[in-house]
């Protein structure tokens, strides 16, 4: 038990760190509502359901070892459930939003139990097909979904720049707290376990698959409650904004980008990447190129990403 | 009639999803690598000949060799740039180096699929045929680019299969799929043979990329679409196995032609996917796979 305590040493250390980067920018990003204007903070607002994507997402990948090429899977899910509930049965949000987070649990576990069975490629492969057959459904069903134009929703999060911030921004705060400290306890390091070696992991007694199946439900919830907010706040819901298989890609640059295993790490890529590629909006097509050139860099030169060394728990060396 | 058309059209699409899945297989094979900047650079051997055929005044040969150059090149530079420095990295862990090579050669692909929708816009081109004219096959008119393409891919095939299997290098690139570490063994340097390799997949994805452009048209937007499809292919053949991709592009193909034939042609990919899902859930190592 002399390794764990040692572990958990460095943890506290780490969080300390931690803590003296993060409030303080919590802090200013609480505040920004009073000086910046409108266009800024609906950037921001966009920003940080982002985050929330790659939060989720690295909880998978960082953590649990599995690459999950179908991010927009899990998110598309639980969007279009929430605004197909919205459209024509006129549910309330509240009640959208947590229908949209179930079914996208339940899609998280129906496509999780069998492929979790698959290693590396496999299970990459399964989640991509599960983006494509997704997004086929919603296209050829355009009749009910509004395929490639998208879903007019009849109800909004907020008409309010202001308070459409504080909404995500509550919402990725207190997202980013569980998925954190979840990530921090020993369920979390069971998951890292998982992920590097499942043998090793699995012979010293823990259910990897049990665990991973957990990491995924929870994945699913936070992708599935984040689309289903953001299709709220933007007041539609399309298949470009939330299925799109580029939408996924840019979820995994931000998480790659930010530090892989870092969860923070994942929040502040998303909101660099959102942030860059209304900087380059001006370029016009070579926006992607730049920030898709930069994400590689990263990935070659950093593979820990910008605050993998200063984030990552567990000190590697 | 239908049939017979069905037949004719699907035996082309399926030679020609044979030959672009088959370098792809190759790479994977021999040296674990699943590049999924793979659509992109068929996209842009496309384009390449497109481009190149029209600033030659419409030599449509000329074109096609430019294409495939530029596909060749691109291959080497994914493989010096990409591929070898992750493989080669010491501080990824051994473990997650496939899934780096995965997120890098995504990366990679991106970045190809923007350049070329910068340079050249995203509207689809077609690549002029190497030959005009059509056929007229037991009362079906096929034009003779499709009969080509359909030749082309499969000399292209029979070709590897003699390289493979027939000649020195080719038996080495065999070991090198078996046991990496046992050729080092017999002095022969790998990495050279990884070179190979790549040499081979990019004229052999240059070609299926430009045989594409000349048969279906190529937009900077497929590349997405044909790396999937390829994946699905080897996938369903089994990761690794070059036979297992022949049979699986020739399901695949006949699977979307009868689709686009007799259901309707938007939902082309949708029966192909399933299928896919079926397979990966039921035999996970696909049709021939080793593993």
């Amino acid at each position: 038990m002399y390794g764990r305590k040692a572990c958990w040493d460095a943890a506290d250390m780490l969080r300390n760190k931690i803590f003296l980067l993060v409030v303080p920018l919590l802090v200013v990003l609480a505040l920004l509502p009073l000086g910046a204007d409108g266009y800024i903070l609906g950037l921001l607002t966009l920003a940080y359901y982002y985050a929330v994507f790659a939060m989720s997402w690295d909880l998978l990948f960082g953590f649990a070892g599995e690459v999950n090429f179908g991010p927009t899977f899990l998110i598309g899910v639980g969007a279009y459930t929430a605004a197909l509930l919205n459209h024509y049965w006129h549910w309330s949000i509240p009640a959208c939003l947590a229908a949209g987070s179930a079914t996208a649990v339940v899609a998280g576990l129906v496509l999780a139990v069998p492929a979790l069975r698959l290693r590396g490629p496999y299970f990459g492969l399964v989640t991509l097909v599960a983006v494509l057959l997704l997004q086929n459904m919603l296209v050829l069903n355009a009749g009910l979904t509004g395929g490639e134009i998208g879903l007019d929703l009849p109800d909004v999060l907020a008409v309010d720049d202001t308070q459409n911030y504080y909404y995500a921004f509550g919402f990725m705060v207190v997202s980013a707290a569980i998925l954190f400290g979840l990530s921090r306890s020993p369920v979390g390091l069971i998951l890292q376990a998982s992920g590097q070696d499942a043998i090793e992991a699995s012979a010293l007694g823990f259910n990897v698959a049990k665990h991973k199946l957990v990491a995924f439900a929870i994945s699913a919830f936070f992708s599935g409650l984040a689309g289903a907010m953001l299709i709220f706040y933007m007041g539609t819901a399309s298949v470009g904004t939330v299925v799109d298989i580029a939408v996924g890609v840019n979820v995994i640059i931000a998480a790659v980008l930010g530090g892989r295993r870092t969860i923070l790490g994942a929040a502040i890529g998303a909101i660099f990447l959102i942030g860059a590629g209304e900087v380059l909006r001006p370029l016009g097509q070579l926006a992607t190129f730049i920030v898709a050139a930069v994400a590689l860099i990263v990935i070659l030169f950093l593979p820990s990403g910008f605050l993998g060394r200063f984030l990552q728990p567990g000190d590697r060396q | 009639m239908l049939a017979l058309q069905i037949l004719i059209d699907g035996f082309a699409i399926s030679a020609l999803y044979a030959l672009g899945a088959t370098g792809f297989t190759l790479i994977f094979g021999v040296s674990g690598v699943l590049n999924l900047s793979h659509g992109a650079l068929m996209a842009m051997a496309a384009i390449t000949a497109w481009a190149v055929a029209d600033m030659v005044g419409g030599n449509a040969y000329v074109g096609a060799a430019a294409g495939v150059i530029a596909a060749l090149i691109c291959a080497f530079v994914t493989f010096r740039l990409i591929v070898r420095p992750i493989q080669n990295s010491r501080a990824i862990p051994g473990e997650e180096k496939e899934i780096f090579v995965l997120t890098g050669t995504l990366l990679w692909g991106i970045m190809i699929q923007e350049a070329l929708a910068y340079l050249f816009t995203n509207t689809p081109k077609t690549v002029r045929p190497l030959i005009e004219g059509v056929v007229s096959i037991a009362g079906v008119r096929v034009p003779y680019n499709e009969v080509l393409t359909t030749a082309i891919s499969w000399a292209a095939i029979g070709l590897l299969w003699l390289l493979v299997n027939r000649t020195r290098m080719g038996k080495r690139l065999l070991a090198a799929s078996m046991n990496p570490r046992g050729l080092t063994l017999l002095g022969h340097e790998l990495s050279s043979i990884y070179l190979l390799v790549w040499a081979i997949y990019g004229i052999l994805a240059g070609i299926a990329g430009v045989l594409l452009g000349a048969f279906l048209g190529v937009s900077s937007d497929n590349a997405g679409t044909l790396t999937a499809s390829a994946f699905s292919i080897v996938v369903l053949g089994g990761l690794g196995s070059v036979s297992g991709s022949l049979i699986a592009a020739f399901v695949v193909g006949y699977l979307e032609t009868i689709t686009a034939y007799l259901i309707s042609p938007t939902i082309r990919t949708v029966p192909v996917l399933l299928l896919l899902v079926v397979v990966v859930y039921v035999r996970p190592q696909g049709l021939l796979g080793r593993r």
